[in-house]
C-alpha cells in the first residue's frame, strides 16, 4: 500500500513538474484528485484494508493528498505569474506618445482679470451688481456731480443716442442707481463695459470695462477707503504690493485719489514696464461727494463712504504684459490659448 | 502746463529742493508732475570764450582756425562756422566737455555729445564753439541766435565763466496735469502758492504798485457790455507812447522756458502776465478802435469774421464778440482780428483783461474751430477778481520796462462781485471723515498756508475768490488731508461685516463660460457696435424688426454706429480672423449684450439682452453645437426635454441645418448652420455652426436647485425596435410618441441606429431605438412592458411608420 501511494506521489510531482500549460495542470489534478482519480480509487480500496490499519492508511493518503496538492498550487502560482508577467512585458506602451486632449477653452484675460477682482470683494463682503449700458445723461453725468457744460463732459468724449441717451462713459452711474433703491449700507462692486469715443489703437479702444466700487455706511473715512484698496492690491498683485494715494480730481469724489501700486515686475526699483518710476496707476478713488449722497436722498451728516474705479482691460495688460489693446478684441485663437 | 522752476522759485524764495523732491512732493500734495527736463542736461564744460584771432585753414576753404581767450588761457579752435569774427563772446564747450545736440536741431541723443581735442584737416582743435541748438535750445526761444552758426553774446559776461549761467539754461521745466477744477493753478502763482504750503516756507508773490499818469482812461475809451451773462467782467486800460522793443532778457527767458516764444516787450507782457497770474490779457491798436469805444456783444449768425492769423471764421450767436463802435475787432477769449491788431508803429495800446463765461467760451471755440492758449485757460472759468489784479500787473510792467506810459485810471465794467464763500470749520467731523486724529491747530496752519482766513469768532473759514473749487465740508476736508499727508492717513476696513455674493444671472453666465470652455469654446470680446451694413451681410430681410437699431448719432464711423441687435456678426468676424490667419478648428464664444429698442427714436432705457453666442468651424457639426447647448442647460439644472423646431426661418442660416430651441414652449435661442452666402460674405470658406442662447428667457427656468432621487433597485427592462419610417418624420416625432406613451414606468429611450439608402424603399429611412422601462417599486412584469410597447407602437403606427421585421 505504501509503495503504490508513494508511486501515485512520485507519478503527480512528475506529472505536475512536467505541465506547461494551467489546463496541464488541470489534468493532474483530476486524474489524481478527482471523484475518478487515483487517490481517491485508493480511499475507495479502504475497505480492502484491515480496520486496524485503516487509520494510519488514511493518514498517509491524507498526507499524499496534501503533498500533491501544496505541489499543485505552487505550480499554479508560479504559471500563472508567469502568464501575466509576459502578458505585462508585451503591453508596453510609448509613454511619449501625444496625450488624447478634451481640448478644453480659454478663458478670455479680461474675465479673468474680473473674477479675480470679484472674488477678492466678494470676499470682503461686496455684492456684485450691474447697470445699463444705455444709460440716461442724467445717472452717467449730472447725479455724479457732472452739470451740462461741466468741463469734464468734454474730457469724456461721449457716444450719444439723443441729447437724453447716452452709451455710459463709466460705470458709475450704477453708483447712483444703488443708492436709488434708498437700502443702506452699501458694499457693491459693478462691472461692466464703458464707451468713450477714442479711436482705435495699441493703447485705446471705443469700448473697454471698468470694475466700479461704493460702500455707504454710517462713519466710513478715507482711512477705510485706503486700507480697502490697500488690501485689494495685495491680493491681486501679491503680498508685497505697496500702494500709493495722490491728491486727483474727480466730481464726484472729495476728497479724491488716484492709487498707484509699487511696480510688480521690478519691486518699485524702476523698469521699463514702469517707465523707470517703480510705481504704476491703477484706479481712482475718493470719498463719495456728499452732493452726490444728497440727490440720492442720503443724508451726508449721518452717512459716508467712499467709491473707486478700476479699468479692467489696464489691470489685464498689465498683468499679462499685453502689449496692443487690440489684441483684447481680435479673439485670435493664438492669444485666447495663452490664458 | 509747463514752468521753470526758477519762476517758481522766484516767489517761494526759500524753497530748496532737489528737482525729484520738489516733484515728488508737489505730485503727493496734489498738483501732479507729469515730468521735468533739466535745461542744461548734458551740458558740461561749457564757458565763455572770445575769438581773438581769425586765420584760413591752410587745407580747408569751408573751414577757419580761431584763436579763443577762455579766461585762463587761449586755446585753438578749428570751426566751419560762417558768422564769426574776431572780438564775438560765445559759448565754447572744452576739450572733455559735453553738449546736448548737434547744429541742425535735430532731436537731442539721450546722453549728449562728448567734445575731445583733435585734429581737423591736419590742424589742432581743443574744443568747440556752439550754436544755441548744439546747447539744446532754438532760435524761437532765443531769437536774438543765428540762423546758422555760433551763439553771440549780446552782453557783458565775463571770460572763461559758465556760458550755461550765462544762458539762463541752469533751471528745470516741470510739466503739471492740473485738474479741472484748479483753475487757479494754470497759473505761475497758483502753483507758487502751493508749492509753499507743499514745503512749508513763505509764499511772496509780486507787489503790484498803482500805475498811471494823471490823465483819465476814460477819455480815451468807454466800455459797453451787452451780454452781461457771457462777460461777468471787463476791464480796460490804455497805454501811450508806446516803445516797441525786445523785452529784457529775464523776461524772454521765462516766456521761453514755459514755451512761449519772446515776441517784444508788449506781446511778452501780456503772454507774461497770462502766464504769471492765469488771466489771458489782450492788446488793441487803439487808433483802429472806432468811436472810442468797446462794445461787449454776441455774433449774429453768419456773419464772418478775420482773426489776426488770417483765417476767416464763421460766427454765430453762440460766439461773443468784442466789438468797436462799428465793426467786430476780436473773438472774445479766443483771438484779437487781423482789424485790430498791434504793429511795430502802434503808439496807443488798449489792454483788455476780462472773465468770460467759460463753458461759452468752450462752445464757441469749437465751433469757430480755433482753440488758443488764452480759450483754453477762459473755457476753465476764471475769477473775476483776477482780471483787475492781472491787468494792474501788467501795467505795472509796461513802466518797469519803459515800454510806455500808463494811463491814469481803469475802465471797469463788471457785475456785482459775490462776496467771497465761506465754509464752517467742523474740526472733529474732518477727523470723523477722515479717519485721522490731526489736532484743530495743525489744520489752522493749513489754511494758513492756502490763504483761507478762519475767524475765530463766527468759526467760518473765508474762501479766496480764487479757490472757486472749494465748496464745502469735504472740499475742506480735502484740503487738510493733502497738505497733512494722504500718506500719513491711517489705513483701515470698514468696520461691520457683510455677506458678499454673485447674483444669480452672474452665476447663471459663470457656468455658461464654464461649460462652453469644456466643450472646447474660448472666450472672445466683440464690440457693442457696428455697421448698419452688417444686416445685409446676415441676409437679415429690409422689413425685419433687427434693423431698428438704437444709433450713436456721433458715431466714430459708419462702421462703429448702430448698437448690435443680434449677436452674429462679433462672432463671424472673429471666426473670419481665424480663418484668414491659417487657425484650424476654432471653437468661440461670447457673452454679451444685444440692444433692442422698445421705441424708436429711442427716449428711455433699451432692452439690454444677455446673448450666449457660440461659433465654431473646423471639427464638429450641427450636433456638437446641440450637445453644447444640452450640457449647458443640464448643469443649470433645464433637465427636461428640449425641443428643436427645423422652421427657424434663419435667413443668416442654412435652410435645411437650423432649429429653433424651444425649453417648455418657450423659445430660447437657436442653432445652425450659417448660409453658405454669409460664410462667403464673411469670407469663410469653410463650414460654420452657430448657437445663440438669450439668457433672459433661460433664467426664470434656470435653477441650481438639486434633489436626490435615489438610485433605481429594480432591475430594468429594455425593448429594442427597428422602425421603417417616412423621410419628412422627425426622430423628435418618433420620441414625442414614446415619451406620450410609454406611461409612468417609461425611463429612458436611445436611438442607436438611423439609416436610409439600399435595403429601404424609396421615401423612408430606417430608425432603430433601444426603450427602457423600470418601476421604482416592483420588478416589472412582461405583461406591463408589452402593454406599454403596444401603445407605443400603437402610436408610431398613427405616424405612418411601420416595425421592421
Amino acid at each position: 500500500m505504501k509503495e503504490k501511494l508513494e508511486q501515485i506521489k512520485a507519478e503527480a510531482l512528475r506529472q505536475i513538474h512536467e505541465s506547461e500549460a494551467l489546463d496541464k495542470l488541470n489534468d493532474v489534478r483530476v486524474n489524481f484528485l478527482g471523484k475518478k482519480g487515483e487517490l481517491t480509487a485508493v480511499l475507495k480500496s479502504m475497505k480492502d484494508v484491515a480496520p486496524e490499519d485503516r487509520p494510519k492508511v488514511g493518514q498517509m493518503v491524507n498526507e499524499v493528498r496534501e503533498e500533491i496538492e501544496r505541489v499543485l498550487d505552487n505550480a499554479k502560482a508560479d504559471m500563472e505569474k508567469k502568464v501575466r508577467d509576459a502578458k505585462l512585458k508585451a503591453e508596453v506602451i510609448d509613454v511619449t506618445l501625444p496625450a488624447q486632449k478634451n481640448n478644453v477653452g480659454h478663458r478670455h484675460p479680461n474675465t479673468i482679470a474680473l473674477q479675480e477682482i470679484e472674488n477678492i470683494f466678494v470676499g470682503m463682503g461686496y455684492e456684485v451688481v450691474e447697470g445699463p449700458e444705455i444709460e440716461k445723461d442724467y445717472y452717467n453725468f449730472e447725479a455724479l456731480n457732472i452739470p451740462a457744460d461741466h468741463p469734464a463732459k468734454d474730457e469724456q468724449d461721449t457716444f450719444y443716442i439723443n441729447a437724453d441717451m447716452l452709451l455710459r462713459t463709466q460705470t458709475s452711474g450704477v453708483q447712483v442707481h444703488e443708492m436709488e433703491k434708498g437700502k443702506l449700507p452699501i458694499r457693491m462692486i459693478a462691472p461692466g463695459r464703458v464707451f468713450r469715443a477714442d479711436e482705435v489703437d495699441a493703447t485705446h479702444s471705443p469700448s473697454f470695462h471698468q470694475v466700479e466700487g461704493l460702500v455707504i455706511d454710517k462713519n466710513v473715512t478715507f482711512a477705510d477707503l485706503k486700507g480697502t484698496l490697500a488690501e485689494f492690491a495685495k491680493e491681486l498683485f501679491g503680498e508685497d504690493t505697496k500702494v500709493k494715494f495722490r491728491p486727483h480730481h474727480f466730481p464726484f469724489t472729495e476728497p479724491s485719489a488716484e492709487m498707484d501700486v509699487s511696480c510688480f515686475k521690478c519691486g518699485g526699483k524702476g523698469c521699463r514696464f514702469c517707465k523707470g518710476e517703480g510705481w504704476i496707476e491703477i484706479l481712482g478713488c475718493g470719498m463719495v461727494h456728499p452732493r452726490v449722497l444728497r440727490m440720492c436722498n442720503i443724508d451726508p451728516e449721518e452717512y459716508s463712504g467712499f467709491a473707486f474705479g478700476v479699468g479692467l482691460e489696464r489691470i489685464a495688460l498689465l498683468k499679462y504684459e499685453i502689449d496692443d489693446m487690440r489684441l483684447l478684441y481680435e479673439n485670435d485663437i493664438r492669444f485666447l490659448k495663452q490664458f | 502746463m509747463n514752468t521753470p522752476l526758477s519762476w517758481i522759485k522766484a516767489y517761494v524764495p526759500e524753497l530748496e529742493c532737489t528737482d525729484h523732491e520738489y516733484c515728488d512732493a508737489m505730485t503727493l500734495s496734489g498738483t501732479k508732475v507729469e515730468g521735468f527736463v533739466r535745461l542744461d542736461k548734458n551740458l558740461e564744460k561749457v564757458v565763455v570764450g572770445k575769438i581773438e584771432k581769425i586765420e584760413k585753414h591752410p587745407d580747408a576753404e569751408k573751414l577757419v582756425v580761431c584763436q579763443v581767450n577762455v579766461g585762463t588761457e587761449t586755446i585753438q579752435i578749428v570751426t566751419g562756422a560762417k558768422n564769426v569774427k574776431e572780438g564775438d563772446v560765445i559759448p565754447v564747450v572744452l576739450d572733455g566737455g559735453k553738449v546736448a545736440g548737434g547744429h541742425d536741431g535735430s532731436p537731442l541723443p539721450e546722453e549728449g555729445i562728448k567734445i575731445k581735442a583733435g585734429k581737423l584737416r591736419g590742424i589742432e582743435s581743443n574744443g568747440m564753439m556752439c550754436g544755441i541748438e548744439e546747447l539744446g535750445s532754438s532760435r524761437d526761444m532765443y531769437p536774438e541766435a543765428p540762423e546758422d552758426g555760433v551763439y553771440v553774446f549780446q552782453k557783458d559776461v565775463a571770460l572763461g565763466s559758465d556760458a550755461i549761467e550765462a544762458l539762463g539754461l541752469h533751471d528745470t521745466v516741470v510739466e503739471y496735469e492740473v485738474t479741472s477744477n484748479r483753475v487757479d493753478c494754470y497759473s505761475i502763482l497758483g502753483i507758487a502758492r502751493e508749492a509753499a504750503a507743499t514745503f512749508k516756507k513763505p509764499f511772496v508773490p509780486p507787489v503790484v504798485k498803482e500805475t498811471g499818469n494823471n490823465e483819465n482812461v476814460n477819455d480815451y475809451i468807454s466800455v459797453e457790455v451787452e451780454a452781461t451773462d457771457l462777460c461777468t467782467r471787463y476791464c480796460a486800460r490804455v497805454c501811450k507812447n508806446i516803445k516797441i522793443a525786445p523785452s529784457p532778457e529775464w523776461m524772454q527767458r521765462r516766456l521761453s522756458a514755459a514755451g512761449i516764444r519772446p515776441i517784444n516787450n508788449l506781446v511778452d507782457i501780456t503772454n507774461f502776465v497770462m502766464l504769471e497770474y492765469g488771466q489771458p490779457m489782450h492788446a488793441y491798436d487803439l487808433s483802429t478802435i472806432a468811436g472810442k469805444k468797446i462794445v461787449v456783444k454776441r455774433a449774429k449768425d453768419g456773419e464772418e469774421f478775420q482773426t489776426l492769423d488770417g483765417q476767416m471764421r464763421k460766427l454765430d450767436s453762440e460766439v461773443l464778440m468784442i466789438c468797436d463802435a462799428e465793426k467786430e475787432i476780436g473773438l472774445a477769449g479766443i483771438m484779437g482780428g487781423e482789424n485790430s491788431k498791434i504793429t511795430d508803429e502802434v503808439s496807443t495800446v488798449l489792454f483788455e483783461a476780462a472773465t468770460f463765461n467759460g463753458a461759452n467760451i468752450r462752445k464757441a471755440s469749437k465751433r469757430v474751430g480755433l482753440r488758443t492758449d488764452a480759450s483754453g485757460i477762459f473755457e476753465k472759468g476764471l475769477d473775476p477778481r483776477n482780471a483787475e489784479d492781472a491787468m494792474n500787473r501788467a501795467c505795472q510792467l509796461i513802466e518797469e520796462l519803459g515800454c510806455g506810459e500808463v494811463v491814469g485810471g481803469m475802465v471797469d465794467v463788471k457785475a456785482p462781485l459775490k462776496p467771497l464763500h465761506q465754509i464752517k470749520f467742523e474740526y472733529e467731523r474732518i477727523n470723523k471723515f477722515l479717519g485721522t486724529d490731526i489736532s484743530r491747530e495743525d489744520m489752522l496752519t493749513i489754511f494758513n498756508r492756502i490763504d483761507l482766513a478762519y475767524d475765530e469768532n463766527t468759526g467760518m473759514i473765508t474762501i479766496p475768490s480764487f479757490r472757486q473749487d472749494l465748496e464745502g465740508f469735504a472740499d475742506i476736508a480735502e484740503e487738510v488731508a493733502r497738505f497733512y499727508g494722504y500718506d500719513k492717513i491711517p489705513t483701515t476696513l470698514p468696520s461691520g461685516s457683510a455677506l458678499g455674493k454673485l447674483p444669480f444671472k452672474l452665476r447663471i453666465e459663470q457656468k455658461a463660460r464654464d461649460i462652453a470652455e469644456y466643450c472646447g469654446f474660448s472666450q472672445g470680446m466683440t464690440y457693442s457696435f457696428e455697421s448698419p451694413k452688417v444686416f445685409d451681410k446676415l441676409l437679415i430681410p429690409e422689413a425685419s424688426s433687427l434693423r431698428q437699431t438704437v444709433t450713436i448719432s456721433n458715431p466714430l464711423g459708419e462702421d462703429f454706429s448702430v448698437m448690435r441687435t443680434i449677436s452674429l456678426n462679433g462672432m463671424l468676424t472673429s471666426l473670419a480672423t481665424n480663418y484668414n490667419r491659417r487657425n484650424k478648428n476654432v471653437r468661440l464664444y461670447e457673452l454679451g449684450n444685444i440692444y433692442i429698442p422698445k421705441a424708436v427714436p429711442v427716449v428711455d432705457y433699451v432692452d439690454e439682452r444677455m446673448q450666449f453666442t457660440l461659433g465654431m468651424y473646423g471639427e464638429g457639426d450641427f450636433f456638437t453645437m446641440k450637445g453644447v447647448i444640452e450640457e449647458f442647460l443640464e448643469h443649470i439644472g433645464m433637465t427636461k426635454k428640449v425641443s428643436y423646431d427645423p422652421n427657424a426661418e434663419k435667413t443668416f442660416l442654412h435652410p435645411g441645418r437650423q432649429a429653433l430651441v424651444s425649453y417648455e414652449g418657450k423659445v430660447i435661442g437657436y442653432l445652425g448652420e450659417v448660409h453658405p452666402q454669409v460664410c462667403d460674405n464673411y469670407d469663410i470658406p469653410t463650414r460654420v455652426y452657430v448657437a445663440v442662447l438669450d439668457m433672459p428667457e433661460i433664467l426664470p427656468f434656470a435653477s441650481f436647485d438639486r434633489k436626490y432621487e435615489g438610485i433605481a433597485k429594480y432591475p430594468a427592462v429594455s425593448r429594442d425596435i427597428s422602425m421603417v419610417v417616412p423621410k419628412n418624420i422627425l426622430v423628435g416625432d418618433i420620441e414625442k410618441v414614446i415619451e406620450q406613451r410609454g406611461g409612468k414606468i417609461l425611463e429612458g429611450y436611445q436611438l442607436f441606429d438611423i439609416y436610409e439608402g439600399a435595403q429601404i424603399k424609396e421615401g423612408f429611412k430606417s430608425v432603430a431605438y433601444s426603450i427602457t422601462f423600470r418601476a421604482k417599486d416592483r420588478t416589472l412584469e412582461e405583461a406591463d412592458v408589452s402593454a406599454a410597447m403596444k401603445k407605443i407602437l400603437n402610436g408610431l403606427e398613427g405616424l405612418g411608420i411601420e416595425l421592421r421585421q
